[in-house]
């Protein structure tokens, strides 16, 4: 029983890890093909199947009719996105304290009122907000740079941020607050002395899905920039032309998945640590 | 000196209504109260953490309630254990100290000598969370010893724990409460004998409202109310209704043997108090058992009479079967008499 379970367990998990990693295995392989290797039919060894090229890998450092550079999209991509989390993650983890910890009325407006606030601006479809994102932008001259495209992630993190947030704080006893209080801490300081150090695992969750949206943005990165703060979802459309360059486009793909799955890994240990066990009970 | 006077909230679930007392330093009052009767609202708001609606709080005549909870000189254990789950064990006990000013070396020395006192040496180095919750509790005990605030507030810190433990605990309780023995101790709880045991004084609590405060022989001798009556102990005391006629107690059918001392009240309706112990068996009382459940080495019997419900507790384990029809008696020497409206109206003449 036992050994067959398992025999079953581990075949399941080898298909489900192929269904993963293929394709990333292919994009691989492709990334190192030529025109003739990619259009001769399904090959997959280096070597044994198709002579490795890196021309795939090089034009993306070239510039002019060799390809296309990609290292300054690369690191608009990555400041855009890390600035917007990193605002988002800030003033997401504040508002959320305050709507899970503090009682707010004004008017018919209450706490649920506003996390539905939050929430309700990813409601909406992008385009809706794209033409006054595109407005406001334009008023203050900040279409076509960094700035510009950092405020409009914050707007667009913020909600993430918020109720990812919420939902964690409201599983932090309110008891640990009041105790940090009774031993001397302020308000502000029992946030930052205990419940902050306790939201590891909420901040690393809220952190992923805002790097996550950031980065792999195209929409707002198209509509919102033109040449000279051009991010890396956009780059890659460019390459596209007459004739699909499969070999720049994989290698590109992998460059581009790369920095987000370093990070899940890095921070994977957090996330599953139970980090409130022995507060409570 | 705590002086609390006419202190109410406007808590919609629980609100305590009108409570007054003076607390005075070096004491232990302990709060009894079932659950529900408002004891944890109220430590809560001597704390600053619930809002007063009307009343005064003071600390040696400077006004309480417009101090910031950090600023009150209080210190507090909840009945579930709270620890800051990312502190070690040391740094958790220093924690209030370190925001009192102490240096981290000062702190961790008195931080170590208050887990030496609970017995936790040893483990200063340990995340909360490879405790026990024995541990934990005492890791809790520990913070709010290590301060010497004027104020110890301890709400049912045993009640989460299993019985061996909490035995344990409480046997150690004076000990440890030593360590505040200058400051105001209250610590509430839901077990008669625990509030008797450790408290100085005895605060009775039944929804929202202080219904007797006192020293606890006193209060347990001769409760103010019916209600005090049902609350200072476990089994409770069983109120019936009966009568007084001709110089004689009367439940339904039942006439009870007066004892000399007892000043019977005029004749009309009087609410007699049994304590479980003043039922015994063998007697010309007839009595069905009801339930029968046993405490460690006695026997509490749930017993249904013919004018009313009682409880008896029998030393020793017996086995009584429910619908069984037992006989049994009344000692009346420790009877408590209450008027209709419920007032202690027991009065013994003073022998000789």
């Amino acid at each position: 029983m036992g050994r067959t379970y398992n025999i079953i367990k581990y075949l399941c998990l080898m298909a489900w890890t192929t269904f993963v990693v293929f394709p990333f295995l292919w994009a691989l392989s492709t990334s190192f093909k030529d025109a003739n290797a990619v259009t001769s039919g399904a090959r997959y060894i280096p070597w044994v199947e198709f002579e490795p090229s890196v021309q795939g890998w090089t034009s993306l450092f070239a510039s002019g009719s060799q390809g296309i550079n990609i290292v300054q999209p690369f690191l608009n991509s990555a400041s855009v996105t890390l600035l917007a989390s990193i605002v988002s993650l800030g003033l997401g983890t504040l508002a959320a304290y305050g709507l899970s910890r503090f009682s707010y009325k004004a008017g018919f407006v209450k706490n649920s009122d506003i996390t539905f606030f939050f929430i309700s601006q990813r409601i909406m479809p992008p385009i809706v907000l794209a033409i006054p994102f595109f407005l406001m932008l334009k008023e203050i001259h900040a279409l076509d740079t960094i700035f510009g495209l950092v405020i409009v992630y914050v707007a667009l993190l913020l909600p993430i941020a918020v109720w990812v947030m919420t939902d964690f704080f409201a599983s932090i006893p309110k008891e640990l607050d009041e105790m940090a209080m009774i031993d001397g801490c302020t308000p502000i300081g029992a946030f930052f002395r205990v419940v902050l150090p306790n939201s590891t695992a909420g901040l690393v969750v809220a952190g992923m899905f805002c790097l996550i949206f950031g980065w792999n943005d195209f929409f707002f990165a198209f509509i919102l920039t033109f040449t000279e703060t051009q991010l890396l979802p956009v780059a890659i459309v460019s390459l596209n032309s007459s004739v699909t360059p499969w070999w720049s486009l994989s290698a590109f793909a992998l460059i581009s998945v790369t920095p987000l799955a370093l990070i899940a890994i890095v921070v994977e240990r957090f996330m599953s640590r139970g980090s409130l066990a022995g507060a409570f009970r | 000196m705590l002086t609390i006077k006419n202190l109410s909230t406007a808590d919609r679930k629980r609100p305590l209504s009108n409570l007054n007392a003076d607390l005075e330093s070096g004491k232990i009052y302990t709060i009894l109260g079932r659950t529900g009767a408002g004891k944890t609202e109220f430590l809560r708001t001597l704390m600053g953490l619930d809002d007063i609606a009307e009343g005064h709080l003071e600390l040696d005549g400077q006004d309480l309630a417009k101090r910031p909870v950090r600023k009150r000189q209080m210190s507090m254990v909840y009945q579930q254990f709270i620890n800051y789950p990312h502190l070690t064990v040391l740094k958790n006990v220093a924690f209030p100290l370190r925001r009192q000013g102490y240096s981290a070396k000062d702190a961790n020395e008195r931080a170590l000598s208050a887990l030496t006192l609970v017995g936790l040496a040893g483990f200063e180095n340990r995340m909360p969370s490879e405790l026990s919750g024995g541990q934990q509790q005492r890791v809790a005990i520990a913070r709010a010893i290590v301060k010497k605030a004027r104020i110890l507030l301890m709400d049912e810190p045993l009640a989460n724990l299993d019985y061996k433990l909490r035995e344990k605990l409480r046997e150690e309780l004076p000990r440890l409460l030593a360590e505040n023995a200058d400051g105001i101790i209250l610590y509430s709880t839901t077990e008669p004998a625990e509030a008797m045991q450790l408290g100085h004084e005895m605060l009775v609590m039944h929804e929202g409202r202080i219904l007797a405060k006192g020293a606890p022989e006193e209060i347990f001798e001769a409760p103010a109310t019916v209600e005090v009556a049902k609350l200072i102990s476990d089994p409770p005391v069983s109120i019936v209704d009966g009568k007084v006629a001709e110089g004689r107690i009367a439940l339904g059918a039942t006439e009870l043997p007066t004892p000399s001392d007892l000043v019977l009240p005029a004749n009309g309706p009087v609410r007699v108090g049994i304590r479980p112990d003043a039922l015994s068996v063998g007697g010309d009382t007839t009595a069905r058992v009801v339930l029968a459940e046993f405490s460690g080495s006695d026997t509490i019997v749930h017993l249904s009479l013919d004018f009313g419900s009682a409880v008896m507790l029998v030393e020793g384990v017996h086995e009584f079967m429910p619908d069984q029809i037992i006989s049994v008696s009344f000692d009346t020497s420790c009877l408590l008499l209450f008027s209709a409206e419920g007032k202690n109206i027991t009065e013994r003449r003073l022998n000789g």
